[in-house]
C-alpha cells in the first residue's frame, strides 16, 4: 500500500483536488448527459421527482461504497478475475440497499420495483470501478463515487421534475396551481415515449451548454456524447476483462 | 395455452422490454447503427435470456428458497448469468464456429445488459411457473429483436436527415426512439381483446 512520497505527490497533482473530481462528476463528466451511462434506470424511474431522487440516493450509496471497497482491495484482486470480483462487491451493496428499502420504505420499494436490483448492471457503477477505483487511492475514489453519484442524481432530478411537472401537473406529489385548472397535463411526458423525448432534449441542451463553456474558457470543444462507444460505455472494458478470464 | 399466448404477446408488443420497460437501452442505442449488428445482438440476447431463465428459475425455487437465502437473489443471479455467458461463449467457439462468428462477439456485452437480469428477476417477482417463465423470456427476447429491427431501420433514415446542429447525433436518435415507442403504444389493450 505504501508509496514513496515523490510519486504520491505527482499522482496527487495529476488528478487534481477532490473538489475538481467532484465538480467533474457533476458537470463536465456528468455520467448521464456527457458519458451516456445508466440510461435504463434514468428513463424508467424519472416519471416523478420523488422516485428520481430516491433512486439517485440509492445509486450514490452503492457507488461510494463499492468504489471505496474496490479501491481498498485494488492491490489484492488478481487482474484476471477483477470484473467478477467488482460485480460481487457491487451486488453486495445493492443487496444492502434492497433490504433497507424493503424494510423501511415499502411504498418506495413498490414504485422502484426491479430497478433497485438492476443497479448491479448499471454501467456507471461498473465503469467507474474499472476506470477509476481500481487504479486510484481510497480518498480519490470516495470523491469520485460521490461526484458520479451526485451527477447521476442531479440528472435524474432534472428529468424527473420536467416529466412530472409537464406530464402530471405536480411536483413531488404537490399540485401546481397553474396546471390542472387551466391546462390539462400532457400525459405523453410520463409515458415511456416521453422519457426518450425529454432525454433527447436534455442532452441537446447540455451539449450546447458545454460548448458554450468550452468557448468561454478558451478550451478546444469537447466531443459530443455518443451512446454505445467503447470508452464511454464501460461494459467494453468489462468484456475485454471477461475475454481475459476465458483464455 | 391461452395464458401462455397472452404472456408471449404482451412481452413482445405491449410490455416491450426496450420501449416500455427501458431494459437494455445501452445496447439498443449502441448496436442499432446497422441492421446486421442489430440482428446479431438480438440473436445473442434471445439465446442468453432463454438459457439464463432456464437456470435462474430452478436456482431460486430449488436452492435459494428452501435454504431461506432469498436475499442473495441479485448476487447469485448476476454471477450465474456472467458464468453462463462465459460458458456459452466457450462452447459455441468450440462446437459451432459459424454461429460464434455471427453472435459470439456480442456475448460478452450481454453480461451487463439489464434486459437479461431484468427478465430473470421479473419471472420471480411475478411468480411465474417454469413454463410461463420460459415463454416470458422468449417473448422478451423477441420483443427486443423487434424493437431493434424497427429502430435500426428508422435510424438509417434519421442519420441521413438534415437536422439542426444542436440536435445532431444522440438527441435526434433519442427523439426518433421516442416516436418508435409511441407506435408501440398502439398495441395497448390489444392482447386482452385478441384472446378473450
Amino acid at each position: 500500500m505504501y508509496k514513496d512520497p515523490e510519486e504520491r505527490k505527482k499522482e496527487q497533482k495529476a488528478k487534481d483536488s477532490p473538489m475538481q473530481i467532484l465538480w467533474d462528476g457533476i458537470l463536465f463528466e456528468n455520467p448521464v448527459f456527457r458519458l451516456v451511462l445508466g440510461t435504463c434506470p434514468l428513463l424508467a424511474i424519472t416519471t416523478s421527482a420523488k422516485n428520481a431522487v430516491s433512486m439517485g440516493l440509492a445509486v450514490i450509496f452503492v457507488q461510494m461504497g463499492s468504489e471505496v471497497i474496490i479501491s481498498l482491495f485494488r492491490k489484492m484482486i488478481p487482474e484476471k478475475v477483477r470484473i467478477p470480483a467488482f460485480i460481487t462487491i457491487i451486488a453486495g451493496f445493492v443487496t444492502i440497499v434492497q433490504m433497507l428499502v424493503s424494510a423501511y420504505l415499502p411504498a418506495l420499494n413498490d414504485s422502484l420495483g426491479i430497478y433497485i436490483p438492476l443497479i448491479v448492471v448499471n454501467c456507471i457503477v461498473l465503469a467507474r470501478a474499472e476506470a477509476f477505483a481500481s487504479k486510484k487511492t481510497v480518498v480519490a475514489s470516495l470523491f469520485d463515487g460521490l461526484g458520479m453519484g451526485v451527477g447521476f442524481t442531479v440528472a435524474l432530478f432534472l428529468m424527473g421534475s420536467i416529466r412530472e411537472i409537464l406530464g402530471a401537473g405536480t411536483f413531488f406529489g404537490l399540485d401546481l396551481p397553474l396546471f390542472g385548472t387551466q391546462i390539462e397535463p400532457m400525459m405523453f411526458f410520463i409515458l415511456p415515449p416521453g422519457g426518450f423525448f425529454v432525454f433527447g432534449i436534455c442532452i441537446c441542451f447540455s451539449q450546447m451548454f458545454v460548448k458554450w463553456m468550452d468557448k468561454k474558457r478558451g478550451k478546444p470543444a469537447s466531443a459530443s456524447p455518443v451512446a454505445g462507444q467503447c470508452d464511454a460505455c464501460g461494459s467494453c472494458s468489462a468484456c475485454s476483462g471477461s475475454e481475459g478470464v476465458s483464455k | 395455452m391461452k395464458e401462455l399466448m397472452i404472456i408471449l404477446f404482451s412481452a413482445i408488443l405491449v410490455d416491450n422490454f426496450v420501449l416500455s420497460k427501458f431494459l437494455g437501452i445501452c445496447s439498443f442505442l449502441g448496436v442499432s447503427k446497422s441492421l446486421k449488428t442489430a440482428m446479431g445482438m438480438s440473436g445473442a440476447v434471445v439465446l442468453v435470456m432463454l438459457a439464463s431463465t432456464a437456470l435462474t428459475w430452478p436456482i431460486q425455487y430449488l436452492l435459494l428458497d428452501p435454504l431461506g437465502l432469498g436475499y442473495l437473489q441479485t448476487l447469485v443471479f448476476i454471477l450465474v448469468i456472467a458464468a453462463l455467458v462465459q460458458m456459452i461463449e466457450m462452447v459455441m467457439k468450440k462446437t459451432m464456429p459459424p454461429l460464434y462468428n455471427a453472435l459470439g462477439i456480442f456475448l460478452p456485452l450481454i453480461t451487463t445488459n439489464c434486459a437479461v437480469l431484468g427478465v430473470a428477476i421479473l419471472n420471480i417477482t411475478k411468480s411465474y411457473s417454469f413454463l410461463d417463465a420460459m415463454v416470458n423470456a422468449l417473448g422478451g427476447g423477441l420483443g427486443y429483436t423487434l424493437s431493434l429491427f424497427l429502430f435500426s431501420g428508422v435510424r438509417s433514415k434519421v442519420d441521413k436527415a438534415d437536422v439542426p446542429e444542436a440536435l445532431k447525433g444522440l438527441p435526434i436518435t433519442l427523439i426518433a426512439a421516442s416516436l418508435v415507442a409511441v407506435s408501440f403504444f398502439g398495441f395497448k389493450g390489444l392482447v386482452e381483446n385478441l384472446f378473450s
